[in-house]
Formats: structure tokens, sequence, C-alpha cells
């Protein structure tokens, strides 16, 4: 019983007093990893026009069904986001085998970030990155992540090269 | 002996659990002195919109989603969601002739980091994209 009490005690002090961060938030993964992560979610168009790469992400990301939260020409970046079902048959067969709360909704961001490399700046690079927050039924939040299935980065950058009339490379 | 206990047990629960809405508000219960130094640091260049580039470069390199920026206040919002969520807003601002000065903020879910090594982690990611050596800034 006075076990059960300390045990209780502490948790009480460690449930109410901290959350650890994660150590590896604010510091960079191994190399490699960061450079993957890069060139899948970047690539170049030969061009020094950056306001027209720029508008044409706006114009794609709009064609994904994405408001436009944000944007600014002068350092080449834009946000959106948009709200969606998170219902699957997939999601409903394990809400009902497991019991647990079915997810409901979610709402998605994403982000390009265009800036010019090159020895002149005659190219204008990409960056698109996407992530997701999940709420069940119940309103709680059941996943939040970075959406990083490389089909998703492809298909975008399919789908910008049509747009700009130009060829993707990669970094 | 069990009322003591069940005293106690409110009492912790009581004052580690809440704070009055002022002090969350104000965060008024840190030393924001030393919060501030923890969070800033200067940086030899006069570039400002090349400076700010770097910054969102970075965050995107450290896995975050950019929210806003803005070239003319030198500010810029991000977001990380690895099932927790991080949000951080990095300011770059002149100091003197020669120098601008970084300073980030971060929250962990619902909590402030003032851990000082966080921000020293992240400006080590800064200085390798900038070729540059962050001072101290006092």
């Amino acid at each position: 019983m006075r076990i059960l009490l300390v045990l209780f005690l502490i948790s009480v002090f460690f449930i109410t007093g901290c959350q650890t961060i994660p150590k590896d938030a604010l510091s960079l993964s191994p190399e490699a990893r960061v450079l993957a992560q890069r060139q899948l979610q970047t690539r170049k168009y030969q061009t020094p026009d950056e306001a027209k790469i720029l508008a044409a992400c706006a114009g794609l990301l709009q064609d994904m069904g994405f408001n436009i939260d944000e944007s600014e020409t002068k350092l080449g970046v834009i946000s959106s986001s948009k709200t969606r079902s998170a219902n699957n048959a997939g999601q409903i067969l394990v809400a009902l085998l497991t019991g647990l709360p079915a997810e409901r909704e979610q709402r998605m961001r994403a982000c390009v970030v265009t800036r010019p490399v090159g020895e002149n700046g005659e190219y204008v690079a990409v960056r698109v990155t996407f992530q997701r927050i999940v709420w069940d039924i119940e309103g709680n939040v059941t996943r939040s992540e970075s959406l990083t299935d490389p089909k998703i980065y492809i298909e975008f950058f399919d789908k910008l090269s049509k747009a700009v009339f130009l060829e993707a490379q990669e970094l | 002996m069990r009322q003591i206990v069940l005293v106690l047990i409110i009492f912790l629960l009581v004052f580690l659990g809440c704070a009055t809405t002022q002090e969350r508000l104000l965060d008024s219960d840190a030393s924001q002195l030393q919060l501030r130094s923890i969070q800033t640091r200067a940086f030899d260049t006069k570039d400002k919109v090349k400076t700010l580039r770097t910054v969102i470069a970075t965050l995107q390199d450290l896995g975050f989603v950019i929210d806003k920026a803005d070239s003319i206040l030198g500010i810029v919002s991000a977001t990380k969601l690895e099932n927790y969520i991080l949000r951080i807003t990095v300011t770059v601002r002149p100091r003197g002739e020669t120098q601008l000065l970084i300073r980030a903020n971060a929250q962990y879910n619902v909590e402030p980091i003032k851990n000082p090594e966080l921000y020293q982690q992240f400006f080590t990611s800064l200085e390798k994209a900038m070729f540059l050596t962050a001072h101290h800034a006092d």
C-alpha cells in the first residue's frame, strides 16, 4: 500500500512537473539522412525568375485544394493548409477491431520555399514539405507527423514541371 | 497518516499543476534576461535577407514546416510535427554596423523550451549553413 502511494506521488511529480523534450529535436540528423530528405523534397528549375516559380507553386497548391495561409515573395515562402476527412475503410475496420475511436479529420499543411541557386543564380531551387495532424471523433490528436512518402514529392514535382513548362532537375 | 498523505497529494496537484493565467501569459516566472541570452547569438554579416533564407533552409533541414516569414520585420515561424508539436520563431535584426542578432524561441507541446543545450544545437546547425561563427551576444 505504502509503495503504491510512493509510486503515485512520484508519477504525480513527473506528470505535472515537466515533459522531457527529445534531445535531437533541434539538432540535425546524420548528414546522409538530412541530404536524402533534402534531395527528396527539392528540385531545381533552370530560370532566374524566382517569382514566376513561386506563383506557379501557389497555383499548384490551389489545384491540390490547399488554401494559402501566408506568403512572402522576398524570402520565397508560401505556406498553405487544408482540412480533410481522415476516414477510410481501413480506419473504420481498425476502430471496430480495437474499440479505439476512429480518426475523423486531418489538417494537412504544405510549405514551398524557393531560392536562387547556381553560380549566377541561373537556377531556382524549390523545396516543398508536407505535414499533418489527425484528430479522432472525440477531438483528440491521434497523429502529428511529417509526410515523407517519396511518391508524394514525385507527384508534386511532376505537376510543377508541367505548370512551368520546365524540366525538374535533381539537386 | 492517511489524511496527511491525502493533503500532500492535493497540495502537489495544486502547486505543481498550475500557475496563474498571468504567469502563463507573460511567462513572468522565468528570468527573462537569462533566457534572452540563451536564445540569442550574433553573426558577422549585414545581409538580412540572405540570413533569413539560410534560417528557413536550416529549419527545413531540421524537419520544420514554415508557417510564416516576413523580410521587413525579419521574422520566421515554423512548426515541427513528430508525434510532438514544436513551434519556433526566429527573429533577425541588425546590431551595430557589422552584425546581425538572431534570436530563437521555441515551445514543445505546451511548454516553453528553456534548456540552453537545445538552443545551442539550433545555433550549431545554423552556423554550418551560414558558414559563420555564432557569437554570444553579451
